[in-house]
């Protein structure tokens, strides 16, 4: 990403994007209060919600539905409905968001092409009436009786390998709210954030997996790694160009956790992928042959499909082939400004640790998504001159997500990348204290394994 | 575009909880705060297949230890057991003082002090509800992992120490 870009990137407001998001707070707001106890104003807040897709095929639907919430007429149908109209509008806003950020970088993407498959599972049926109860109840009525009321439902989830996403959402924001209860005593609410997790779970009950279009060979190249945890989630998102064809693909690996697993213990969760752990770790490239990728430009991970290759300094990959490289489109039920998370190489930068300065420009780095999984740090990132990263936004503004740094760290130009503790950790510092802490996974496995199976 | 940072109220990934904080679990391999509860599940230090559960209620500070077959804590002998002080010591290291005397509304500069300040005397807890819910945290660990991308995860970034 040169400065030009950068500059770009931020020239001139996007139409609309405001008004859409000030829409959206409108109906958070609702949320917060609970839909049992609209009020004059939050009523409004929801016409108006449903008024701004008024000329799309939910159009009615919508309408019916703010109205008859309105009157106090609530079903889990019309809470759908309006989550569904959120969800729209905040489409409309990634939509606004990746084409100034692809025109910014010059990146071609690709046509969605792919079917997105609905569901009726009774499973996740069971979670839309907690979801409804909420959303009746508002935020701060919660309680720790509610925020707990799904517990059984969403282990039956999490037991069923299909609904995988559904389950960890909801695990991870009923842990929000239970640690949050009551919610009336918080002095600031997460509105944005629930109101969020709230409506696409709410779709998701509704929504199956999507399902592979093509199957691809050729050599991986990574970029970098994402690294996503919640208390009981955590998952690894590599982001890769494929050779020959120079498309950016991501390929990720998930695995149910507890708290106690965290920061460098999470790598090994997953063990059973020593060829794709390798490859971080080592910073190799990999060979794949037939393997399933989505329409989204996910590659389902096979590791039986994949062998290690010549190594591949991501430095170089990002320099030389990312520019050039197509990126693949956005799933239409995936479309939210969280999900942006473009890889861009930058480099010949000021950096105060804080914020980057390029030919005039400068750029925030995302310091809330800086993993103690991997050995980047505040104080690297002030030391650094280059970085591969994810362009996200959130609040307004755009941010960059270091997944890999150059850093000049006495006097000697130093690459440090977040999977280089793949297959455990490097730094002298860190394997002590990780040998003090003991084995969490071999603990609680030896636990389970006593006593789970009386 | 200022580096300022905006309201967590328009934040999709504003941030709620807090990471725990890494401790060895041999001794303790289960603690949390529900429930109207400190509760959790202290291995014995003499046989490998036995386990306590020991608990605080919030508020009265009444406690309770027993094994998971519900037999008494020895220990437990007009006074908290060394089970209790366990639990105590590593929920502490875990959540930080300052969010377990909130929850247990208890007064206390180190774990220590708050066990000498439990007002409450020994009370009947059951302890299968905490020992079932202790099998269910480890099942997560038995769940098989997925190669499914969780886009939703995208509004829970990996949880790091800077703030």
């Amino acid at each position: 990403m040169l400065g030009t870009q950068l500059t770009a990137l931020h020239d001139g407001a996007l139409p609309g994007v405001d008004e859409a998001v000030d829409l959206i707070a409108g109906f958070d707001d609702a949320l917060v209060n609970g839909f049992a106890r609209l009020g004059e104003e939050r009523t409004a807040a929801l016409v108006a919600l449903a008024g701004a897709v008024g000329g799309t095929p939910l159009g009615p639907a919508a309408a019916e539905a703010a109205e008859k919430i309105g009157a106090g007429s609530i079903s889990e149908e019309h809470l759908t409905t309006l989550a569904g109209a959120r969800t729209a509008l905040f489409g409309a806003v990634h939509d606004a968001l990746l084409d100034r950020l692809d025109s910014a970088l010059g990146r071609t993407r690709a046509a969605w092409e792919g079917a997105q498959p609905q569901s009726t599972d009774p499973l996740a049926g069971a979670c839309r009436s907690w979801l409804a109860e909420l959303a009746i109840t508002g935020w701060r009525g919660v309680d720790h009786d509610l925020a707990s009321a799904a517990d059984q439902a969403i282990q039956n989830l999490l037991a069923e390998p299909r609904l995988r996403r559904l389950a960890m959402l909801l695990d991870g924001l009923a842990a929000e709210l239970r640690a949050s209860s009551p919610i009336g005593a918080m002095a600031r609410l997460p509105a944005r954030r629930w109101a969020d997790l709230w409506a696409r779970a709410s779709l998701l009950t509704k929504t199956g997996s999507l399902e592979a279009t093509e199957r691809v060979s050729g050599r991986l190249l990574p970029l970098g790694v994402d690294i996503h945890e919640h208390g009981t989630a955590a998952q690894i998102q590599i982001h890769a160009i494929l050779e020959p064809q120079g498309r950016l693909v991501r390929t990720s690996v998930a695995a149910a956790k507890v708290d106690t697993i965290s920061g460098p213990f999470v790598w090994q969760l997953l063990s059973s992928y020593p060829v794709l752990l390798g490859a971080l770790a080592k910073r190799l490239s990999l060979e794949i042959t037939d393997m399933p990728l989505l329409p989204g430009g996910d590659l389902l991970w096979q590791e039986g499909k994949a062998s290690s290759g010549p190594s591949s300094d991501p430095f170089a990959a990002a320099r030389v082939q990312l520019s050039g490289a197509s990126a693949p489109a956005v799933p239409p039920l995936e479309r939210h400004p969280v999900r942006i998370a473009e890889p861009v190489f930058i480099e010949g930068y000021r950096s105060d640790g804080h914020t980057l300065q390029l030919d005039g420009a400068s750029l925030a780095f995302d310091l809330d998504r800086l993993p103690t999984s991997g050995p980047l740090t505040p104080q690297l990132l002030k030391a650094s001159t280059a970085c591969i990263g994810l362009m996200r936004w959130d609040g307004g503004q755009w941010r960059l997500q270091p997944l890999a740094v150059q850093a000049n760290v006495k006097k000697e130009l130093l690459a440090v990348h977040n999977g280089d503790w793949a297959q455990g950790p490097t730094d002298q510092k860190v394997l002590k204290s990780y040998a003090k802490a003991g084995d969490p996974v071999a603990v609680l496995k030896e636990r389970a394994g006593r006593l789970l199976r009386k | 575009m200022n580096a300022e940072r905006p309201a967590c109220e328009q934040l999709s990934g504003a941030r709620v909880l807090s990471p725990v904080q890494p401790r060895k679990l041999a001794k303790v391999p289960f603690v949390e705060m529900a429930e109207g509860r400190l509760q959790g599940v202290v291995s014995s230090g003499s046989d490998i297949e036995r386990v306590y559960v020991s608990s605080i209620i919030a508020g009265t500070h009444g406690y309770n230890c027993s094994t998971n077959n519900n037999r008494p804590c020895g220990g437990l002998r007009g006074a908290p057991c060394k089970h209790l002080w366990s639990l105590v010591e590593e929920a502490v290291l875990q959540y930080g003082l300052e969010r377990v005397a909130r929850y247990l509304r208890l007064e206390g500069d180190s774990a220590a002090s708050l066990m000498h300040n439990l007002s409450g005397g020994p009370e009947s807890i059951p302890a299968a509800v905490v020992f079932s819910r202790f099998l269910r945290h480890l099942a997560y660990l038995e769940l098989p992992d997925t190669s499914e991308p969780i886009a939703e995860l995208h509004w829970f970034p990996s949880l790091g120490a800077v703030s």
